[in-house]
């Protein structure tokens, strides 16, 4: 059972990866990449690692994708244009790709890639486990990273603000604490004195 | 347990696998069929809810008190043209409406109605709500998308940004619920909650800022009343809605409702105790828990709901994101830290 459920979502993963390269849609490229991480985090679950399953569909397919779907569908770009010169640099691009696959291939095969004694625990780690480990054993390169992604959150807000002169900006604190006293001032005037009307014209013709 | 015996059975005629297949269908079932009735009813208790605060009665003219209004709805619905404009994108035009409902639904896979009466109770139960919940956005972006409707595309933007901005929100809610009951699975959240006086040993009291962002974060990721700038039908009509009719418009109808019976029943069982009594445990009858202590709490989340849309003037989209992101995140950021130096610290209520 677990083993067909294993080929059936890497036959789904491989095609969706596939259509990513090769979808002409932007848009729909993005969507056969959600398919690529959702099946792959099936195929965690396979493994019993759920924690990072789950946490790969919510931070990938429930947030980065999002943004990146939203960045897609507003680039307005010509992508036949782009496409041209496709076969001019097919050469290049194959013999790069060539050279990428047999390093591959041979530190993977390679004795020393193999780590000793990994395996798949029985069980599977619980998510405390999990935490225990990063809090404890792992600390230091978990907060490193924490603050990698810091710098890198901070140098990415550095880089596309721009602060315009001429933007209003609302200050809702002072909106809020702003009292009727502060905006309508209450005169009192002295009365005019009532003129006589004459005597000979109705009111309601004067109104008029 | 005398329920048992349904899986035994099925398992003897049809084989283990087959029959665990069998099983879980029939549990899904049992799930969706109730929660499809409970959205149908919702829309009619919304329109009589929302007619009795404004002095009117409400639809009363199909059916008795007007019951079988949904139906006819629904009827009406099915029956209506599906129109397709010419410029769209079609398979993912058909596909968005089918991608929003989904996860409303697939959702309630982890949700406990009752000890043990839950389709998959798994360990990570709270992380794979937040992760199932968060997939419902791309049906919105989708549909903007694929209308190829300027206003349709507005809708969808503001959708993205608002569920993405409310979702970080929700989240940290969520881990101060898990700071507490020190798990993830639903079940085991619930029985944290219990307590020999009722509702004072709930998650409500003590997490009482991170509930109100839940809920209000809820209202907001729904897109309802008064964050429905999504669909604020004085500017952008109906947002990413507007080129759908007939059965595939009724879809987001749906899923819309669906979502705001998941939200709900996601705040009764984390912060409200589930199915656990709000008396305490030596009164007789009322401090037993049950099932319909569940529903009761659900329900009244529910009313909430429309409670809100009647009362509040929607929110403008600047506001929203202030809301979200100044007001909610450092709230949440404050009362996680309180919460888990209380955890720690000699007084902690939940050790």
């Amino acid at each position: 059972m677990t083993l067909a459920l294993f080929y059936i979502f890497a036959a789904v993963l491989v095609f969706a990866g596939l259509r990513v390269i090769t979808a002409k849609n932007p848009v729909h490229a993005v969507l056969w990449l959600i398919l690529a991480f959702f099946t792959s985090a099936c195929l965690w679950i396979l493994i019993k690692a759920e924690f990072l399953a789950v946490s790969l569909v919510v931070i990938y397919v429930g947030a980065v994708m999002v943004l990146f779907l939203f960045v897609v569908m507003m680039l307005d770009i010509n992508f036949e244009e782009l496409r041209k010169g496709f076969w001019k640099f097919f050469p290049v691009a194959a013999v790069v790709a060539t050279i990428m696959v047999v390093e591959m291939i041979l530190i993977l095969t390679s004795r020393n890639a193999q780590i000793p004694g990994a395996m798949l625990v029985e069980t599977g780690p619980t998510v405390a486990d999990l935490g225990r480990q990063i809090y404890t054993v792992y600390f230091l390169p978990f907060q490193l990273s924490a603050v990698l992604l810091l710098v890198g959150m901070i140098a990415a807000i550095g880089l596309t603000i721009r602060k315009r002169k001429n933007t209003k900006y609302q200050q809702p604190g002072e909106q809020i604490a702003v009292k009727a006293a502060d905006r309508v001032r209450v005169l009192k005037m002295e009365a005019d004195a009532r003129l006589e009307a004459p005597a000979d014209k109705p009111a309601g013709e004067q109104q008029a | 347990m005398e329920i048992q015996m349904i899986p035994d059975f099925l398992n003897g005629l049809l084989g283990n696998e087959i029959g665990f297949v069998v099983w879980t269908l029939l549990k899904i079932v049992c799930i969706v069929a109730p929660i499809m009735g409970a959205v149908a009813y919702a829309t009619l208790a919304e329109r009589k809810v929302i007619g009795y605060m404004q002095i009117r009665i409400g639809p009363n003219r199909v059916g008795p008190f007007g019951l079988l209004q949904p139906v006819a709805d629904g009827i009406k619905l099915l029956l209506k043209e599906i129109i397709t404009p010419s410029a769209s994108s079609k398979g993912l035009f058909f596909l968005a409406p089918i991608w929003v409902l989904v996860p409303a639904l697939a959702a309630w896979a982890v949700v406990p109605f009752y000890p043990g009466f839950v389709l998959a109770d798994i360990n990570v139960g709270l992380l794979y709500v937040m992760a199932i919940t968060s997939m419902g956005v791309y049906g919105v972006i989708l549909a903007g998308w694929a209308s190829n409707s300027k206003y349709a595309f507005l809708g969808a933007m503001r959708a993205a940004a608002q569920v993405v901005s409310y979702e970080l929100a929700m989240g940290f809610a969520l881990v101060g619920v898990m700071l507490v009951s020190s798990s993830l699975n639903m079940t085991e959240i619930v029985n944290k909650q219990a307590g020999a006086y009722g509702l004072v040993s709930w998650n409500l009291l003590p997490l009482l800022p991170l509930f109100i962002v839940y809920f209000i974060s809820g209202v907001a990721e729904t897109n309802r009343a008064p964050f429905d700038v999504v669909e604020g039908e004085s500017e952008i009509v109906a947002g990413h809605m507007i080129e759908y009719s007939g059965m595939s418009f009724a879809l987001f109808f749906l899923a819309e409702y669906a979502n705001m019976w998941l939200i709900a029943a996601m705040a009764s069982v984390m912060f409200l105790g589930g199915w656990l009594s709000p008396f305490p445990e030596s009164w007789p009858i009322l401090g037993a828990s049950s099932f319909l202590w569940w529903v009761a709490k659900v329900a009244f989340m529910m009313f909430l709901f429309l409670w809100f849309r009647a009362t509040f003037p929607r929110y403008r989209y600047d506001q929203l994101m202030r809301l979200g992101w100044k007001i909610f995140i450092p709230v949440t950021l404050v009362w996680i830290i309180v919460v888990a130096a209380w955890v720690v610290s000699p007084f902690s209520i939940w050790n």
